[in-house]
């Protein structure tokens, strides 16, 4: 019964209702029509044909008198499909006609006027009433004419007619039922599988995913979006237990050495130079710490930017060309080899100073992680259009990143080197990320075999336009040296 | 010695920045909240501001545009809870000459007082020639001299020793030759400005008896003739 009134509460159900209801009164309405137009079509057809025979009667009493008019009825009578007649003399007897029994009454309105009646007529089976649409017309001697058409056929016609609008109107209706209890169904039953699989998800399975039936309709639109959604909430929620569990042996490490260092030269410190080197330490070690939070910082501040805020159409070729130059002579001290190709015009839409740390980001994972067994670092960094969107590449020649791998290292103190002794927090591109979604671009690791090539995608500087001249930086053009 | 205003709400913060400040031989007054700040910077004569972005009463950017409206030049050091990367831009256009975000080292902070403080003011005249010992820098004729040595220079590492030279006797942190020689502002992360100063180095300290620019450890460099 619930099931029934959350049937019955469904928009899918009251669209269909009244679907019914409007396509019932349209056929209803056309069924009428035609037969109303058809009945009045034939019924004038009848009236021509008693008048046509009325006057060719007329004719046969004008130059016979009524022997002629007798003996043409006699005569038409016997045809097959005749019309009825009946003449009778003025007291009323029949003298000649193919009508057994009529109201007698009927005779007395001689008024020439179109009427109906019912009349009998002996047929093979013995007398049959049947009705029929005549004339009655007074002859000069009291004589009077009846002419008339029978109505059995027009009838029968009517009868299928009104037979065939009852049966169209209950079809109309069981059909319309049907495809509305079908359609309310399969509704209910595709609201029912996303309730119950959100229940679950609610009660802490994430993993869970709404069904995709794969046709496209609108619940699997619905259905996809939702599950969009909730992929990013796993990864949020990942990304949190990750951080926690990172922040951990991240940042536990600096301060428990901290504290182990002061420890020890309180205990076993013997004159100022020991307390100064200790000190100095320690500073920088919590440099290195504030330096983490920074970095977390800036991520969560990049994540929380809205899109707008100090983006301006800007030369990426010119950004590239400067952190080569900013990082010529690293690489060069490391007899590596750093490459630029730039697909000009590279105007792109963004953050001057977010892209320009996504590339110093990048260049320096390619520095830390990524060198060849052989020889320097080789950084290749590529900007190129592609769909409409320009492209930033950087690659390297390194050992690469394993495919399971490639989705993990994104996240925020992800470090593949377990043992964590190689530099670095394993924030670089949990930031290079988050300023690719800024950028409503994606960061996408692939495989360069070998090596591995990093990317993202910016919007062309053409597609929008200046947030009208606010919060844009005035940089300078940094003189391209 | 300078004459500094904190107007800081958060009065530890505060404190420990005056302490440091004092420490280092300036005079350091403090205010709790924008208002008495205007009022403080307006009533007396500062050589540096360090105004927090966020304060009670009267938030720091309007605190700067008023200054400004009333003429006041003072140099301002806009400090912001939290390193948002648009807020400078904000922070610039509102008046502030240097924008630090927190958290923040003391030592980059002190250097950029230092390096406000010493600011040519508007106005003044143009200098065209730097000295430090016998290290020259000709910003005119794009050249540089130490002694009778003709040292040739790249672009970038002229603005670097422009940089670091207009500056001399100061701390100057990576950060800020980041910001003022390459006009970036993010995080360099690792040595990549350091390589830059030793190839510096290599060319105006190299080959000569003494040497010029030095590494302060933990805070950054500085350019100075130590037999001043």
């Amino acid at each position: 019964m619930t099931r029934l009134t959350r049937i019955l509460r469904t928009t899918a159900f009251k669209l269909s209702l009244l679907y019914i209801a409007i396509f019932t009164g349209l056929s209803g309405f056309l069924l009428i029509y035609i037969s109303r137009n058809t009945t009045e079509l034939m019924a004038s057809q009848v009236v021509q044909t008693v008048d046509a025979e009325i006057s060719g009667l007329s004719e046969e009493y004008v130059r016979g008198g009524v022997r002629a008019v007798v003996e043409s009825i006699e005569r038409r009578a016997r045809r097959p499909d005749a019309s009825i007649y009946l003449l009778v003399d003025f007291a009323g007897n029949s003298i000649v006609g193919n009508i057994s029994r009529l109201p007698t009454v009927v005779l007395d309105e001689a008024d020439g006027d179109v009427r109906r009646m019912k009349y009998g007529r002996v047929e093979a089976g013995g007398e049959v009433e049947r009705e029929a649409l005549v004339r009655i017309f007074e002859l000069r001697g009291g004589f009077r004419l009846l002419v008339g058409r029978d109505l059995g056929e027009q009838l029968r016609f009517s009868a299928i007619l009104s037979g065939a609008l009852r049966f169209w109107l209950i079809a109309v209706v069981l059909m319309a039922g049907a495809t509305w209890f079908f359609v309310s169904r399969r509704v209910m039953k595709r609201i029912d599988d996303i309730a119950a699989t959100s229940q679950t998800i609610m009660h802490g399975d994430l993993s869970r995913r709404l069904p995709v039936a794969g046709n496209g309709d609108e619940f699997d639109r619905l259905a996809t979006n939702l599950n969009d959604m909730l992929e990013r909430i796993e990864l949020l929620m990942q990304g949190m237990k990750d951080v926690t569990d990172n922040i951990a042996h991240d940042l536990k490490t600096p301060l428990t050495r901290m504290r182990t260092r002061v420890e020890t030269v309180l205990r076993e410190g013997r004159d100022q130079p020991d307390y100064r080197e200790a000190l100095e330490a320690t500073i920088e070690d919590s440099d290195n710490l504030i330096r983490i939070f920074d970095a977390l910082l800036r991520i969560a501040r990049v994540e929380a930017m809205s899109p707008e805020a100090g983006m301006e159409p800007f030369d990426l070729k010119a950004v590239i060309d400067e952190m080569a130059e900013l990082y010529a002579p690293v690489v060069e001290d490391e007899d590596g080899r750093l490459e630029v190709t730039v697909e000009e015009p590279a105007r792109v839409f963004g953050n001057r100073d977010l892209i320009a740390q996504c590339v110093v980001n990048l260049v320096e994972n390619v520095l830390k992680y990524g060198r060849p067994e052989e020889g320097g670092p080789v950084i290749l960094i590529k900007a190129a259009p592609e769909a409409g969107r320009m492209v930033l590449t950087v690659s390297d020649t390194g050992p690469g990143i394993s495919g399971p791998d490639r989705d993990r290292v994104t996240g925020r103190f992800v470090r593949l080197d377990e043992s964590r002794t190689k530099p670095g927090y394993g924030l670089g591109l949990s930031l290079v990320r988050a300023i690719a979604r800024l950028h409503g671009g994606t960061l996408r690791l692939q495989d360069a075999a070998p090596g591995l090539k990093v990317s993202i995608d910016l919007a062309l500087a053409d597609e929008k336009k200046t947030p009208n001249g606010k919060g844009v930086a005035d940089h300078g053009s940094g003189n391209g040296s | 010695m300078l004459r500094i205003l904190i107007i800081e709400d958060d009065a530890e913060a505060s404190a420990y920045l005056a302490k440091g400040l004092k420490e280092l031989g300036h005079l350091a007054d403090q205010a709790g909240d924008g208002e008495t700040g205007l009022e403080m910077a307006l009533g007396s004569t500062y050589d540096v501001l360090i105004v927090d972005r966020m304060l009670p009463r009267r938030d720091g950017l309007s605190v700067i545009e008023e200054l400004r409206k009333a003429g006041d030049q003072t140099p301002v050091l806009i400090l912001s809870a939290l390193g948002q990367v648009d807020d400078r831009v904000k922070g610039l256009k509102a008046g502030g000459d240097d924008y630090l975000p927190k958290p923040y080292a003391f030592t980059e902070l002190q250097a950029r007082i230092e390096a406000l403080s010493r600011r040519p003011k508007a106005g003044g005249e143009v200098v065209t020639t730097y000295q430090v010992g016998d290290l020259v820098l000709d910003r005119l004729a794009h050249s540089c001299r130490r002694g009778d040595t003709d040292i040739p220079l790249q672009p970038r590492e002229f603005r670097l020793l422009e940089y670091l030279m207009q500056h001399a006797g100061q701390v100057v942190t990576r950060t800020m030759l980041l910001e003022n020689v390459w006009e970036y502002h993010f995080d360099p992360q690792t040595n990549v400005i350091d390589v830059h100063i030793s190839r510096l180095r290599g060319k105006i300290d190299k080959d000569f008896d003494r040497p010029l620019l030095h590494t302060i450890r933990g805070a950054g460099y500085t350019i100075r003739d130590t037999a001043d």
